[in-house]
């Protein structure tokens, strides 16, 4: 029933929300539908919901860690998105980069997109068959579409294009991987149940090992196009860089880690079935090369957004590559994924603070953040060093768990790579942040301020002060709950 | 023995033109026109050798050789091809590529000549034509070649007959399709017929075949005529072969009436053809005629695969 | 019963070389709808189990949204768009003839890595299967036009489905009509983003999509 209700409610309300003409009761709708889903969330955490649907839906430890996630990301944006979406109602945009006018796409499209995002999101990460996981990623993909392409422009035409391509080819291969799977389960006697990851990992020992094996391949890189491994990474900068910056903050904070799920859940079949250092291996293969692409593009990067967005893919190399190797480091792994999910949301959110008033996404054209913006300029000071992993915030612990777990394991090379890519990435960002906090805004761009996004408005403000405050708890000291969720998922999974 | 191959070939010989002679009243037939007599070929030859032959100053000997050649080849071609279930009279194991190489035999001495008078269409004409034929050449030898697989077989002789009607029923059966219809598009090509070449064309920026063949006059003109109904003849008899399936041993007679029947069939289908299409631009030929290889591709690989061979 | 499917087989393979080497867009749309069509009735016809009544109602299904739903979506596109035929692709059409005879021997040689448990109908369907899907992914990446890259992704979509029906038919209903409703919608939004680039760029060649980039 809570489970019904956690993807019901909000795809209710998407459908309300794109017949509603009134704008403020439309974005009422979307706080109230995202608090309704946050406050099930937390219920779930005291009483267990049901499994439902024959055990296809089914939220255990491992389902509601990312719930959680997807879900206070999801009310944070909401806030967020009260400000942003009356500020841009009806107005035509100047962009000085391109210094051409365009459009917004109406209100109603992008409010209920959202709240279908929302719905289809939770539906992935509660479902435990893989035909009903590929239907839901699949409707992720489209339903994100419309919200990339919400400033009419070009450049994001060109983004929303690649993304919708890329994506859709990367998820077709993930459903040939369905299908291997099948094909490798033929062995057991036949009934619609065998493509939950229960019913496999029960009968793990019989199944076809080189069918096993190329589903595998074939969901890694499906579903990696979806999370944003390296070389299937292609989209992501475009399209988290042209839309909007709550989008953006979902795109990286929640959708990636809801695309890993599929890939966690494989490898633990992979590992179940002995088949655990082919999988491995390809893991950590991706991740350090997702982090190298990341480091090589991050360097001399001219567009603060993107930098984000090629650091949401070193991230998510860092998440495979701690699954990869298993024990400690697969704990620091999830712990990651958690700090990646805030720190990142927090970031894109200051970031359209930024966007709004210096109307420009090139950092030659953006300085003094910190003297125009006080509070974003702070947080975005701020966020930046707990992107980089330094200490006293999450990502710090979260990446020491995976060093530690990967010297464990005698991987002396991979970690000496590993941390060298880390500073590269350091060191590129911090070019960019610190130049774009530090110093005075230029004249004429002072001349183009708006007055109204001077004066950050509590939307704009608040959910990423929340955020951070979350990083900072999360750096100082790891809540006992949190680490007994995430020891309990790893159970789950069987690491 | 020797009887019904002696028959063929002096048939062949007789009843070449004539098939040049029913492509043209097919196509004025198609123009509402009466359009000239059957036997004008036999007339226009026979005019021809009444007549002396006129050579350039800025030819030399090649110039001369090349028709000689091209009916040399022609000829023994004829006595290759099997028809109506008798082997050829130089029939041997692996002959089919000895025919698809006279033909090229044939075609390079042709564009010698063309080339030797010095004229900018004829060098133009050859180009072309050595193009098309390079491209087409892949087609005809895997398309026989996948006959050759299908038959077991490595004589045209043996391979013809080696097609009963049960192998275009057995699983693959497709792959005889596919080679008829590589074989269609080769037999077009080789032959200079549109859609690759229009042979009624009097501007010579637009001839292929006929541009190479321009300053040739008298008996040589004749014999550049002669041979290339020949040619006609033979390439409609591979075609025949493949599509008359021989069941077991039937007359002689019937089977070289049937065959008969059928090139006189496949002159008024190219009638059709050529009254219906009009000629390819020259950059969609390639195309064409890469499509023709693919076909025959398909058919080696579908051949091979339902023997039962690994790949 | 042999010998239909062996020809359908042979005829979904030229279905192929025919997207591979075609420059008229309208072309491209009704080969791909006869190709989703023969791909939905064959493995009712070449099935590994009995013909259930499931199989039936999902190839009909199937067949109607990828034979006629889907390409009139992408012709009310291209009659938008005014476009005819793509002059200038990423690979010439000679040469994406040359590598479709590549692809179809690498699929052959795969199938062969890969031999499927059980009896098989008929050992063409699974090279088959393959060869969609790798011409469907050349033509996503050898095309400049948006609207034969989406001729592509139906390609791959084809021979997707094909290998799935054939071979892998547990999926219960529900999860098909759940895919088949997944794919059709992400065609209908492709059109629609088509729609979009052809009024911002007047063309819809992907090519001018390249403002984006490091």
């Amino acid at each position: 029933m809570m489970i019904l209700a956690l993807i019901g409610i909000p795809l209710v309300a998407a459908l309300l929300a794109f017949v509603l003409k009134n704008d403020k009761l439309r974005r009422a709708l979307l706080l109230s539908s995202a608090i309704v889903h946050f406050a099930l969330v937390i219920a779930s955490w005291l009483i267990q919901p049901t499994a439902i649907l024959n055990n296809w839906l089914v939220v255990e430890s491992l389902e509601l860690l990312f719930l959680t996630l997807t879900s206070a990301l999801f009310l944070m944006s909401s806030v967020y998105a009260i400000g942003y979406l009356g500020r841009e109602a009806h107005k035509a945009e100047l962009s000085q980069d391109k210094g051409f006018l365009f459009n917004n796409a109406p209100e109603a499209n992008f409010t209920g997109c959202l709240l279908m995002f929302l719905s289809m999101m939770s539906l992935v990460v509660v479902s435990r068959h893989f035909g009903v996981l590929w239907v839901a990623v699949e409707a992720t993909t489209l339903t994100t579409a419309p919200l990339i392409y919400f400033h009419r422009n070009s450049r994001s035409l060109e983004a929303t294009w690649k993304y919708l391509l890329i994506c859709s080819v990367g998820i077709a291969i993930a459903l040939l991987g369905n299908f291997f799977l099948v094909v490798a389960s033929s062995n057991l006697s036949g009934e619609s149940t065998i493509l939950t990851i229960d019913m496999l990992i029960k009968n793990a020992a019989s199944l076809h090992v080189s069918w096993l094996n190329a589903a595998f391949i074939l969901m890694l890189v499906g579903y990696g196009t979806k999370m944003g491994l390296a070389p299937l990474h292609t989209w992501l900068p475009d399209a988290h860089s042209e839309s909007p910056a709550l989008v953006s903050a979902l795109l990286s904070g929640a959708l990636l880690n809801c695309a890993f799920l599929p890939i966690l859940r494989m490898h633990s079949l992979c590992m179940e079935a002995g088949q655990g250092e082919f999988s491995s291996s390809l893991l950590i293969l991706l991740g350090l090369l997702s982090m190298g692409f990341a480091a090589i593009f991050i360097l001399r990067q001219v567009d603060y957004k993107r930098m984000l967005a090629y650091s949401s893919v070193e991230h998510m190399g860092v998440v495979a590559f701690g699954i990869g190797i298993g024990g400690a480091a697969s704990f620091g792994a999830l712990l990651h994924a958690v700090n990646h999910s805030f720190t990142k949301a927090l970031l894109f959110l200051v970031s359209g603070n930024i966007l709004a008033l210096y109307k420009s996404k090139s950092t030659n054209n953006v300085s003094g953040v910190l003297k125009v913006l006080p509070i974003s300029g702070v947080l975005w000071l701020a966020g930046f060093l707990a992107l980089s992993g330094m200490p006293p915030f999450g990502m710090f612990l979260s990446e020491l768990k995976v060093v530690e777990g990967a010297l464990n394991k005698g991987e002396y090379y991979t970690v000496a790579l590993f941390l060298l890519l880390l500073i590269i990435v350091f060191i590129g960002m911090a070019q960019i942040v610190l130049k774009m906090s530090q110093g005075s805004p230029s004249k004429s761009t002072e001349e183009s301020f708006d007055a109204e996004a001077l004066k950050e408005p509590w939307t704009a403000v608040i959910p990423s002060a929340l955020l951070f405050a979350v990083v900072l708890i999360l750096g100082l000291y790891i809540p006992s709950g949190l680490s007994e969720m995430i020891t309990k998922a790893l159970a789950q999974v069987g690491m | 023995m020797y009887v019904f191959p002696v028959i063929n070939i002096i048939l062949g010989l007789l009843l070449a033109p004539l098939m040049i002679g029913v492509i043209n009243r097919t196509k004025a037939i198609f123009g509402g026109r009466h359009g000239q007599p059957l036997l004008q070929p036999y007339y226009d030859i026979f005019k021809l050798f009444s007549k002396a032959a006129v050579y350039s100053t800025t030819t030399s000997w090649v110039f001369r050789a090349g028709p000689i050649v091209g009916i040399a080849v022609t000829i023994v071609a004829l006595l290759i091809i099997p028809m109506g279930g008798s082997a050829g009279i130089l029939s041997f194991s692996g002959d089919f590529i000895l025919l698809a190489y006279l033909f090229g035999m044939m075609r390079f001495l042709t564009v010698l000549a063309a080339l030797d008078t010095g004229s900018p269409f004829e060098g133009m004409g050859a180009s072309r034509e050595v193009t098309f034929s390079a491209l087409a050449e892949p087609a005809l030898l895997l398309g026989l070649a996948a006959l050759a697989i299908l038959s077991d077989n490595m004589s045209l002789a043996g391979i013809f007959n080696g097609l009963p009607l049960e192998t275009f029923l057995a699983p693959g059966g497709m792959s005889i399709m596919l080679v008829l219809a590589s074989f269609a598009i080769v037999f077009l090509v080789e032959n200079c017929r549109i859609p690759f070449d229009d042979p009624t064309t009097h501007l010579e920026l637009t001839m292929i075949h006929e541009v190479m063949v321009l300053d040739h006059s008298g008996p040589d003109l004749a014999f550049i005529e002669y041979s290339a109904a020949l040619k006609m003849w033979v390439l409609g008899l591979i075609l025949t072969g493949i599509v008359t399936p021989i069941t077991g041993t039937a007359n002689p007679l019937i089977l070289t009436g049937i065959s008969i029947a059928v090139l006189f069939g496949i002159a008024i289908a190219v009638g059709v053809v050529e009254s219906v299409m009009a000629r390819l631009k020259l950059p969609s030929v390639p195309l064409l005629l890469v499509s023709a290889t693919v076909l025959s591709l398909l058919a080696i690989a579908l051949s091979t695969f339902t023997n039962g061979m690994q790949i | 019963m042999n010998s239909i499917v062996d020809i359908l087989i042979i005829v979904v393979i030229l279905t192929n070389f025919r997207l591979l080497g075609s420059s008229q867009l309208k072309t491209c749309v009704r080969v791909v709808a006869v190709q989703a069509l023969i791909l939905s009735i064959l493995p009712v016809l070449a099935g590994q189990g009995e013909i259930t009544l499931h199989l039936t109602i999902v190839a009909l299904i199937s067949g109607a949204i990828k034979g006629f739903l889907m390409p009139w979506l992408l012709m009310r596109a291209m009659r938008e768009a005014h476009i005819t035929r793509e002059m200038e692709p990423i690979v010439g059409y000679v040469f994406s003839l040359i590598c479709g005879i590549a692809m179809i021997g690498l699929s052959f040689w795969l199938s062969q890595q890969l031999p499927l448990p059980g009896t098989v109908a008929n050992s063409m369907l699974l090279p088959l299967a393959i060869f969609t899907m790798i011409s469907g992914l050349f033509m996503i990446v050898a095309r400049g036009k948006a609207i034969t890259q989406v001729v592509g992704y139906l390609m791959m979509e084809n021979g997707i489905y094909a290998f799935g029906l054939t071979f892998a038919y547990t999926e219960p209903l529900i999860v098909e009509m759940g895919m088949l409703l997944d794919i059709f919608v992400a065609v209908f939004v492709m059109g629609i983003a088509i729609f979009n680039i052809n009024r911002e760029f007047d063309s819809i060649d992907t090519e001018l999509l390249t403002q984006l980039k490091d």
